[in-house]
């Protein structure tokens, strides 16, 4: 069975079409990174599937289960698919444990000490234990973005929904954020992953998609899709891309 | 080489902080001292200064002033609070999106349309003089309590979109990073938005805070012994206008702590969070 179904999502903003009836399965411990151009639905199609941007037609099912039923009560999806965004959203004021510990202890009802307990050990296990007192503008770009990452796992989701997670972080620092997603990839964290960074996306992805347009054109295995693409227009995103000196040309 | 702190640096600095200190200070000096000069050059002046600015009067008048000013304080700190809580009310009302809340989201537009749209001297009037004579039972009959509702009312529109602009100004991925958590529409306001749009309004706010303390005033017109009040029953029996100016300063001692209180509670808790870190 698979972990993600999404059938037939169809999305628009206004007049215009932004998801043009997607299907896309995800299976437990995939690895699925999205790729496409600005604007061509990869960051909606993502925040579809937790039910943070609600969509006009067709179905998104976790383990056979659509996001919508009530079995999921207010908050089960949440608790099952983090996601973490571009720009971190961090709360400021809030020390980087009160940050991790917001959801398990207002949301989940945890245990303040047994939360907190948890969030350092989450923490250490990430090589941030240092900075479990410290606030989120004390921190570089990159250790914020890892923080953030630790705050959707304190809640041990199922999937982890990644946005463009390296976008906004100066190029020295993207390497640290995404040595902990090739670490969550070896845990077996099922992830759905929009990135600009192809060369990350070849090597950890099981299975990328190229969207355009709101539809998935193309998706396969990473190194087939990267070096021999066969839709047309998967074929002149990847030239402009290498062209902009973002992927090295494949052999 | 060793490198010293440098003691010609120190130096240095300390001119370059002495230096504007005295520029600014001999500049107000000459400017109000131009100032003094020529109204004390004015034909009238002495007269002036015996009617407005006369010590004995002043300390004839000041008792019954400063007994006047600590009801203005009492009113003003009462409304304060008051405000304070029935404004964030309202913003959260405003806040809260769905059509369960619409209600809530339609009386508060309502409200601050209407109650920013009077004068307060008006509304002042309208309860102080116009709830009492209506004699309703069960409900208080003086002037002071009801032109205290009127201020608090009238205040709390312009209080309720300082908050809601404290609440705009934060990010919208804040809300969107706490829907995602799981929080509800509620725990959002409260753990992620609140706390920052609270710090963002509080240079705002203190303006209000401070208008308020002059505003506190209009209850003269209901004949509520304020310090204006008081103030003027001095002028009324002897003809000098001292008490006044005595009235003036109090209220100044009052507003001119409370910013610099506020700078420095602002400095602390930026301080606060940048050495949070070990």
């Amino acid at each position: 069975m698979n972990r993600i179904e999404i059938e037939q999502l169809t999305k628009f903003y206004g007049e215009r079409q932004v998801l043009d009836a997607v299907d896309l399965n995800i299976a437990p411990h995939e690895v699925v990174c999205l790729i496409g151009a600005s604007g061509s639905g990869k960051s909606t199609l993502l925040r579809c599937i937790n039910g943070l941007t609600e969509f006009d037609e067709g179905t998104v099912r976790l383990d056979g289960v659509d996001i919508y039923d009530e079995s999921f009560g207010r908050t089960g999806l949440y608790k099952r698919v983090g996601i973490v965004f571009q720009a971190y959203n961090l709360f400021p004021h809030m020390s980087v444990l009160e940050n991790i510990t917001l959801a398990p202890i207002r949301v989940h009802g945890r245990d303040r000490r047994e939360a907190e307990a948890a969030g350092l050990k989450l923490l250490q296990l990430f090589g941030l234990g240092q900075y479990a007192r410290a606030y989120p503008e004390q921190l570089s770009g990159g250790q914020q973005q890892r923080v953030a990452i630790v705050r959707s796992l304190a809640t041990e989701p199922d999937v982890l929904l990644l946005d463009e997670v390296t976008a906004a972080l100066d190029p020295e620092l993207i390497g640290e954020v995404l040595k902990i997603i090739r670490d969550l990839k070896t845990s077996g964290m099922t992830m759905v992953i929009v990135t600009h960074e192809m060369g990350f996306a070849r090597d950890v992805a099981d299975r990328v998609c190229f969207l355009d347009g709101g539809r998935i054109v193309e998706q396969g295995e990473p190194h087939r899709l990267f070096s021999k693409p066969e839709n047309p227009r998967t074929q002149k995103f990847l030239e402009r891309i290498i062209a902009a000196g973002r992927l090295e040309a494949s052999v | 080489m060793t490198r010293r702190p440098g003691k010609g640096r120190r130096q240095i600095a300390l001119k370059d902080r002495l230096a504007p200190v005295l520029i600014s200070l001999v500049s107000v000096v000459v400017v109000f001292g131009a100032i003094a000069f020529f109204v004390g050059s004015a034909e009238q002046w002495p007269r002036i200064q015996n009617q407005f600015f006369s010590v004995e009067a002043m300390l004839e008048a000041a008792p019954g002033v400063a007994r006047g000013f600590l009801v203005s304080l009492q009113i003003w700190l009462i409304s304060l609070v008051c405000i304070g809580i029935w404004a964030l009310v309202l913003a959260i009302f405003r806040a809260m999106s769905g059509p369960w809340f619409a209600p809530l989201r339609v009386f508060a537009i309502v409200y601050v349309d209407l109650f920013r749209g009077l004068p307060a001297l008006l509304l002042v009037l309208l309860f102080g003089f116009g709830i009492p004579a209506l004699n309703l039972p069960g409900l208080p009959k003086e002037g002071l309590f009801w032109g205290g509702v009127a201020l608090i009312l009238s205040y709390s529109a312009y209080a309720t979109e300082v908050y809601r602009s404290g609440i705009e100004a934060v990010h919208e991925g804040q809300g969107m990073a706490a829907k995602a958590l799981g929080l509800t529409q509620w725990q959002t306001l409260r753990y992620a938005i609140l706390p920052q749009a609270l710090r963002n309004v509080v240079p705002a706010m203190l303006n209000l805070v401070v208008a308020l303390q002059k505003d506190v005033a209009l209850l003269s017109v209901l004949g509520v012994r304020d310090a204006v009040r008081e103030a003027q029953i001095y002028t009324a029996r002897t003809f000098n206008y001292s008490s006044l100016v005595v009235a003036a300063i109090l209220f100044l001692l009052a507003t001119i702590p409370l910013a610099r209180l506020t700078d420095h509670l602002q400095r602390r808790d930026r301080q606060r969070r940048l050495q949070g870190a070990k």
